[in-house]
Parts: C-alpha cells; sequence; structure tokens
C-alpha cells in the first residue's frame, strides 16, 4: 500500500481529516498502515539534495568519530551508557545511512529512524559544545525529522499536532473565538479582586504585546489570568492580539517545516498589524525557540529578528523587578532550599542565563537558591524536550529520560523547582507523578503574585 | 626516482593537496545557508566574527573547553598527536634543507632529538588512540576500517621517517618508502576525512557564529562551546 488513509506523505489540512486521525485511539491504525507506507526514495534523494548543504554534509563527512560526545548527552547517560545512544551513532546510523545510500532505504529502515529522531535525540543541542568539530546533532536531528515527516514516518501526535497548527494555527483547537472569549473571561473574573484589569484584544501601538501557549486558553486559563494581573500591576501598556496569538511549533518538533513558516508567520503579521513597541511570550521554552530564534529564518527574514523586538517572558519580569514596576514583599519571599530548571531553549539557544538568575536574586531570600550541576547553558533537558513529552508509543523511553532531572534535583536537596518554560514544567510534573520524590514545581508567574507588595488599593481582599 | 620524487612529482602533490584544500574551505562558505542553517551571518557579522574566533580559540586551547577540561587524558593524548603531526614536518631540519635548496629559503629548524622526540610523540600517541578506539565501547561503536585506514596513512611518513633516520635497514629504501607515504598522506588530505585539517576551522567558524549571533551573542552571553 503506497499511502494509507491515516499515515501518509500528505500533510493534515482539513478539520475532517484532523477530527479522523485524532479519533484513531493512541494511532492503532495510524501505526498499523506506517507499517506498509512506501518510501518515495527519488523524492528523498532529491530532497537531500537541495537542502543539505555545505554544513551539514561536512558535519557528516569530518566527524572524527572519537566519541567525545557521549557523555555529553543526558540519554547515553540514564540509559547505561549503551553505545547505541552516542550522539555520534545515533545520527551517523540514520542521516548518515540514508545519505550514504542516496535515499535508497526502506520502510523499515525509515522507522527505525523514526525511533532514533523522536525517542534518542530531544534536540536539546548539548552534544554540540562538546565535539571538538563543533557537529551539532541536535541540529542535525530537526534536519532528519524533517526529511522523516516528508514521508510521512512521524509518530501519530506530532502529525496531529502539525495538523492543529496548519488547521487552527494553535497547537490546540482553539479557535480565535475561543482565544477572545478566554480573554473576556478571564479578565472578567480576575477584575474582581483587581480593579480596573483588562485584557485589551488587538489595541494597537502598546508597549508589549503578548503571545503564548494554546495550553494556555484551552487547559490553564489561570495562566493568562497571571499575566495579566501582573501586566496590570506593573502598569503596563499591554494587548494580546485575536489572530497570531499562538507561539508555540508542535510542527517544529514534527519536522513540518511548511507550516512552522506559516505559523510564524501568522504572529509576525499580528506585530506588524498591531506596531507594539515590543513582544512578550509566556514561560514557554520552545515557542521561543520557535518565534524568535528560529522563526525569523522560517519567514525569510534577512536579519535573523522578528519585525519588533521580541523577548521572553523572564526577560520582561526581571526588566519589571529591576525597574520597581513589580515589587516583592521582602517578608514573603521564599525561604525554603529553591532550584532553577534552565530550559534548553532559551538558555543553551539563546544565552538567557542570568536573566533568570536575577529574577533569584528578588524572590529567593538570600541563602535559599540551590544551582543544579550542571546548570546553565551545560545543564540537561528536563526529559522531555522535542516533543518527547507528547508521543505516547515512547512513554517509557521518555519515563527513563526523566531520572536524569530526577537525580539533578534530588541531589540539590530542594523540594520547590523554578520552571519557567512549559515543557520543563510538564516533566517535571510528570516525573513527581512516575517516581515520586516529594518536590513541588511552579511557573514564575504565580509564584511572583504571591510574594508582590501590591500598592493600597489596587487589590480587592475578599 | 629520489628526483622524480621529491622533485616534479612533489610539486603536484603540493599543488593538489594544498590547492584541493582551497577548494574545501571556498565549497564550505560558498555552501552556506542563511535560512537552512538559521544563521545570519551577514547582518550581524561583528556578533558573528567574535563567536567564531571565540568558538576556534576556545578548542585550540587544551583547556579552553570544558570538553577538553572534561577529558584530560584523551585531551593529552589529542593535542600530542596533532602537535608531533604538524610541526615536526614542518620545522624538521632535513625538509628546510630541500626547502632552502628549492625555494632559496627555509623556516626554523629544530633540533634533532627534539623532532625525535616528537615524531615518537605522534607513534605512541597514535596507537593511544587506537587503543582507546578498540577498549571504549563508546568509541568502538563509532570505528569504522576507514578510520584506522587514515590513522595508518598518518603515522606511516612517521615510522618510515624514524626508521629512516636510525638508518636500520636499507637507508635508501626507507627514504623513499619516507617521501612516498607522506605524498600519500598529503594526497589524502583533500579528498578523506583529513580534510577537517581546514574544515575543523570552517565547522568551528560557522558554529561559534551560531551562537555568536542567535544562540546567545546578541544577549551578551558568552558560552565556552
Amino acid at each position: 500500500m503506497p499511502q494509507g488513509e491515516l499515515c501518509n506523505r500528505k500533510p493534515i489540512v482539513t478539520d475532517e481529516q484532523l477530527k479522523l486521525t485524532l479519533s484513531d485511539k493512541s494511532g492503532k491504525k495510524y501505526y498499523a498502515e506506517m507499517l506498509e507506507l512506501d518510501v518515495d526514495t527519488n523524492a528523498l534523494w532529491a530532497t537531500i539534495q537541495k537542502t543539505m548543504k555545505a554544513r551539514l554534509k561536512t558535519w557528516l563527512e569530518i566527524c572524527a568519530h572519537c566519541g567525545m560526545c557521549a557523555d555529553s548527552c543526558f540519554l547515553y547517560q540514564v540509559n547505561d551508557c549503551v553505545p547505541e545512544q552516542v550522539p555520534s551513532y545515533k545520527i551517523q546510523s540514520t542521516l548518515g545511512h540514508i545519505v550514504k545510500k542516496k535515499g535508497n532505504v526502506d520502510n523499515e529502515f525509515m522507522r527505525h529512524c523514526m525511533k532514533v529522531a523522536w525517542s534518542q535525540c530531544t534536540c536539546c543541542n548539548r552534544c554540540g559544545m562538546y565535539c571538538p568539530h563543533g557537529i551539532d546533532m541536535g541540529v542535525m536531528f530537526s534536519y532528519l525529522r524533517g526529511l522523516l515527516y516528508s514521508q510521512g514516518f512521524v509518530p501519530w501526535e506530532l502529525k496531529i499536532g502539525s495538523g492543529m497548527h496548519r488547521v487552527y494555527r494553535a497547537q490546540m483547537d482553539v479557535t480565535t473565538e475561543d482565544w477572545v472569549e478566554t480573554c473576556e473571561w478571564m479578565a472578567e473574573e480576575t477584575e474582581e479582586e483587581w480593579p480596573g484589569l483588562t485584557i485589551p484584544v488587538d489595541k494597537q501601538d502598546a508597549e508589549i504585546m503578548y503571545t503564548c501557549n494554546a495550553r494556555e486558553p484551552k487547559h490553564y486559563p489561570e495562566d493568562l489570568a497571571e499575566a495579566a494581573v501582573l501586566f496590570h500591576v506593573a502598569g503596563t501598556n499591554w494587548t494580546v492580539p485575536s489572530e497570531g496569538w499562538e507561539q508555540t511549533s508542535l510542527s517544529m518538533f514534527a519536522g513540518d517545516w511548511e507550516c512552522c513558516k506559516d505559523n510564524v508567520n501568522h504572529v509576525y503579521d499580528a506585530i506588524e498589524r498591531l506596531n507594539p513597541a515590543r513582544v512578550t511570550g509566556t514561560e514557554c521554552g520552545h515557542a521561543h525557540r520557535a518565534t524568535v530564534i528560529e522563526g525569523p529564518y522560517w519567514a525569510g527574514r534577512e536579519d535573523g529578528l522578528p519585525p519588533k523586538p521580541y523577548i521572553h517572558y523572564v526577560e520582561w519580569l526581571a526588566e519589571a523587578l529591576r525597574e520597581g514596576k513589580l515589587k516583592i514583599d521582602p517578608a514573603k519571599r521564599i525561604k525554603e532550599p529553591v532550584t532553577l530548571q534552565d530550559s534548553c531553549n532559551y538558555v543553551r539557544n539563546q544565552g538567557l542565563k542570568d536573566v533568570t538568575r536575577e529574577i533569584i536574586s528578588y524572590i529567593v531570600e538570600p541563602g535559599y537558591f540551590v544551582e543544579m550541576a550542571p546548570n546553565k547553558e551545560h545543564n540537561y533537558c528536563c526529559g522531555g524536550g522535542g516533543g518527547f513529552n507528547g508521543i505516547g508509543m515512547y512513554r517509557e523511553q521518555r519515563n527513563v529520560a526523566l531520572r536524569k532531572k530526577m537525580d539533578q534535583i534530588l541531589d540539590t536537596g530542594c523540594k520547590l523547582v523554578i520552571a519557567p518554560c512549559h515543557n520543563c514544567w510538564d516533566a517535571i510534573r510528570d516525573l513527581e507523578e512516575e517516581y515520586e520524590i516529594g518536590i513541588r514545581w511552579s511557573f514564575l508567574k504565580p509564584l511572583i503574585i504571591g510574594m508582590l507588595d501590591i500598592p493600597e488599593g489596587m487589590r480587592v481582599e475578599w | 626516482m629520489y628526483e622524480l620524487l621529491t622533485g616534479p612529482l612533489l610539486w603536484l602533490v603540493f599543488a593538489i593537496s594544498f590547492g584541493g584544500l582551497l577548494v574545501r574551505v571556498v565549497l564550505y562558505f560558498k555552501g552556506l545557508s542563511q535560512q537552512l542553517d538559521r544563521v545570519a551571518y551577514k547582518a550581524h557579522l561583528s556578533y558573528g566574527l567574535k563567536g567564531a574566533f571565540n568558538s576556534i580559540i576556545s578548542w585550540l586551547n587544551p583547556v579552553g573547553a570544558r570538553a577538553w577540561r572534561k577529558k584530560p587524558g584523551y585531551t593529552f593524548i589529542f593535542f600530542a598527536f596533532h602537535i608531533g603531526l604538524l610541526a615536526t614536518p614542518i620545522f624538521l631540519a632535513a625538509h628546510n634543507i630541500m626547502l632552502q635548496e628549492n625555494l632559496g629559503f627555509s623556516l626554523p629548524q629544530m633540533p634533532a632529538f627534539f623532532a625525535d622526540l616528537l615524531s615518537w610523540t605522534v607513534i605512541v600517541a597514535c596507537v593511544a588512540i587506537i587503543l582507546r578506539r578498540i577498549a571504549l565501547p563508546e568509541v568502538r561503536i563509532l570505528t569504522t576500517a576507514y578510520d584506522y585506514l587514515l590513522l595508518v596513512i598518518t603515522v606511516a611518513p612517521f615510522v618510515t621517517g624514524l626508521i629512516a633516520r636510525y638508518q636500520m635497514g636499507d637507508y635508501q629504501f626507507w627514504l623513499l618508502a619516507h617521501i612516498i607515504t607522506g605524498e600519500i598522506w598529503l594526497l589524502c588530505l583533500p579528498f578523506t576525512k583529513l580534510s577537517h585539517c581546514v574544515l575543523f576551522f570552517c565547522s568551528r567558524a560557522q558554529l561559534g557564529m551560531d551562537y555568536g549571533i542567535k544562540r546567545g551573542g546578541l544577549k551578551g552571553s558568552t558560552f565556552s562551546w
């Protein structure tokens, strides 16, 4: 069978196809069809010839096979150092093999590649920092994911995820109406406690345009309310766009580059339309990487930058605290050992390591902050990055992957973990569920709200 | 035979080797793609160059990168091997005499004792690299026959050179063997993985630019990548 009804080389572009794929519980039919899916070897090789340029070709060629990357990979470490988990081996035996064979590989091999690409690499880019030749296997795995996606060999959840982005321009089925209604609903609810609070939609020329992760309006609308409270207390002239508010990109995890471009352009259109001075997004790592760090290239922007300065939430927060727009009541500062999860996607991929620690300096009583080891740009992936969290078929491997973070957290002796990234937050929640080590975890927003020094009359106490 | 090998043939080898390496460098940079690599090379050139420089310097320094510091044993072997490999042929007295005779100039020469020591260092380090490849599972799984072949090609001029230098056996034979293996090594540079002698700098510069621009440089962060 060349192409299945659900598992095929065509992206999901209609609501019907999306619902049909979603109704296939756990992707049973989808994966059964994948067993029969033909590989279009000509198209595969043509894509490689067109898109594999000097950097990737050289990387595959000059890898010295020295094994220096082995220890750098947390998946190698938590899987008993089996040599099959050495980053260089993982990429040479998948992408390297496809290139060597000029795309002439079979279904079984493509399924093997899918497994390696989505369950043995989270594209955390740590190995790239440990290779003497500067070979970044994370970058190469992103590329391999693109090849696999184009051939239909992509995990069921990510096929759906990128389909969601294509159909709804959000990682979940949140329509424009749903989103605007959620904003209105949250504004009404929150205003009872915070008089004068609004969530302005489509306001022109604001100081800050705020974008978020579709999971927030869908499952955690309180996160939006918390953002609104902090903007309100800081006296920020802010807005959210009715369209182009979703900054995540499951399509980036899926390797659906066409969809990535479409989505990021949607956000950039909102920026052009509303003309804010700056933009900030929610506490999410991959969303920031997609919209701010990689997105400009998908959109073909020459300077590699979004249309307006686009900062991560931790940067906005640090600035508001630094400038005194948000004041912390010293009595309410955290007075228990607390540690911080560095998100690969904005620490290793954009250098935002000090700004999070600046926030810590305002909200944690001196002496209580405990660094993980290693940390900052050398920190390990939460264990669920790159889409790993959401893929049911690799749940077992993902649970093993969580052990690195578990050990790091246990070593700090802290019971509280600050995780200003959705994915890390989810992974840490899951690791507590799986291993029950007795920890709590939090985004920054609720913590900060709990310790604010609020001007009199701003908040109604019930 | 000696005249031919050290005369016209040597020039041909030099032309192919150095010309080929130059072509590799040019092709590398010509093959970069801002959109596919996701690095705005031109728009932030000063940040990019700073990152490129930082990256190269960090990795040429045995304590400059965290990866080197974490593996002191291998780092020692690695640097000893590469220093001997580069310094010996360039500063060897005999090579410089040839250079003087042919081109009328020569480079500083190292004492014979030092050249011997460096040559032995290359051989011992090469053996250590081979043993490491066999002993460590994470390196063994990556190693192919090609890796061993390249090590043999690389170390052969040193082995033959030392045999000739100590005048063991037929000097003329070993001298010719030294020249031939040396020329084979030079010819392999642009066409094999040994091209990393120049592509290392290209790749490091590229990743350095990536970090220097979008992955932290613009935010004022300096990584020891």
